[in-house]
């Protein structure tokens, strides 16, 4: 704590409505997480999963990470669950029940992943912290001559679609690919569902 | 026409889909002042048409957004956001080197202006039109959903 109390000026630690925040939010998540591993309707699955999104993203608006809260709530919350919705109607309503036995091994390796996580947690830096070494060297460096050589305000869309501009390249081009390749397997859409009208309109077969 | 079972969806969804599509290009555009982008942008433009695809029906959503065009509009955003980086390289730059997008002095910086605005408008292309033919390929495949299932 000694160390930390130099940069306080700087680094107000949260205060107790914050830490309330974040403690409903996170229980909320919690309780999503437990409801989603006990359910069995897909449908409902579906919207929780949302939920969980909508959530992570309000968690990360409170982290002061907007980019990636915005990025959550609308992949993770939007439109991973209209097309989970959508290859839901492709199969059963209702997961199958599993034997208890078998639950043993996940919950092992789910248990055994979050104590070496909580013990992780110990080393991290402080949140917020400007000396943690995140923070240091190349976020000073990009921050400081962002405005310089780009000249926008935004540094993450500078260091996105300028310094990195050819890792959002690849980035597109996976997004483009996934679509080539589902488009592939699973037929171009039109085509499919005028033969399935038809099939339709036909009576049996 | 279907049954009426669903009217206050389908008033609120007439209401909300405008807006949505209004917010994506504020998104899109404001990406220099403010959180987001074109990945962002294109993914909240897909999700209004799939909102009126799950409502009003696929095939409804198809005659407004053909799958021709929205596979073509993902073919055409990513080859968009390749063609300023070999734009650059004509320039004599490297590839996706926005300085050299437009002649201009040293401190100049509309090349990188343009660069971002051209290569964000092809993510945005290239997003929403994957993203749609996607889900074109997973709702031509399902049949209509019936009451029931709501």
């Amino acid at each position: 704590m000694s160390d930390v109390a130099n940069t306080a000026a700087q680094v107000a630690g949260p205060d107790l409505s914050v830490i309330l925040i974040d403690i409903s939010v996170l229980t909320m998540m919690a309780i999503t997480a437990i409801a989603i591993a006990r359910l069995r309707s897909l449908f409902a699955l579906v919207m929780l999963s949302g939920v969980y999104s909508l959530l992570s993203a309000t968690w990360f608006v409170i982290a002061d990470a907007v980019d990636v809260a915005f990025t959550e709530a609308a992949v993770g919350a939007g439109i991973s669950s209209a097309l989970i919705l959508g290859a839901m109607l492709l199969t059963v309503r209702v997961a199958k029940e599993d034997k208890p036995l078998k639950r043993i091994a996940p919950m092992l390796v789910v248990v055994i992943t979050g104590a070496i996580l909580f013990y992780a947690t110990i080393d991290l830096p402080g949140f917020g912290d400007p000396d943690s070494p995140a923070n240091s060297y190349l976020a000073q460096e990009f921050l400081q001559r962002n405005y310089g050589d780009i000249g926008i305000p935004n540094v993450v869309t500078s260091v996105l679609a300028s310094y990195r501009g050819f890792d959002t390249f690849g980035e597109v081009g996976v997004v483009f690919i996934a679509g080539v390749a589902v488009a592939l397997l699973l037929g171009f859409g039109e085509r499919s569902l005028s033969a399935s009208l038809k099939k339709k309109k036909g009576g049996e077969k | 026409m279907k049954t009426d079972h669903h009217v206050i969806l389908r008033v609120t969804a007439k209401f909300l889909i405008p807006i949505i599509t209004l917010y994506a290009f504020y998104v899109q555009f404001h990406g220099d002042y403010s959180p987001g982008g074109g990945f962002q942008a294109g993914v909240i433009f897909a999700v209004g048409i799939i909102l009126y695809a799950l409502i009003f029906g696929v095939v409804e959503a198809l005659r407004l957004v053909p799958a021709t065009f929205a596979r073509t509009l993902a073919l055409f955003g990513f080859l968009l956001y390749g063609s300023v980086g070999v734009w650059a390289m004509l320039n004599g730059g490297l590839f996706l080197d926005y300085d050299f997008v437009i002649p201009e002095g040293p401190d100049g910086h509309w090349g990188q202006h343009i660069g971002i605005i051209v290569i964000e408008l092809g993510v945005l292309f290239a997003v929403a039109g994957s993203m749609l033919t996607i889900f074109y390929a997973f709702a031509g495949r399902a049949p209509e959903i019936d009451d029931e299932d709501w």
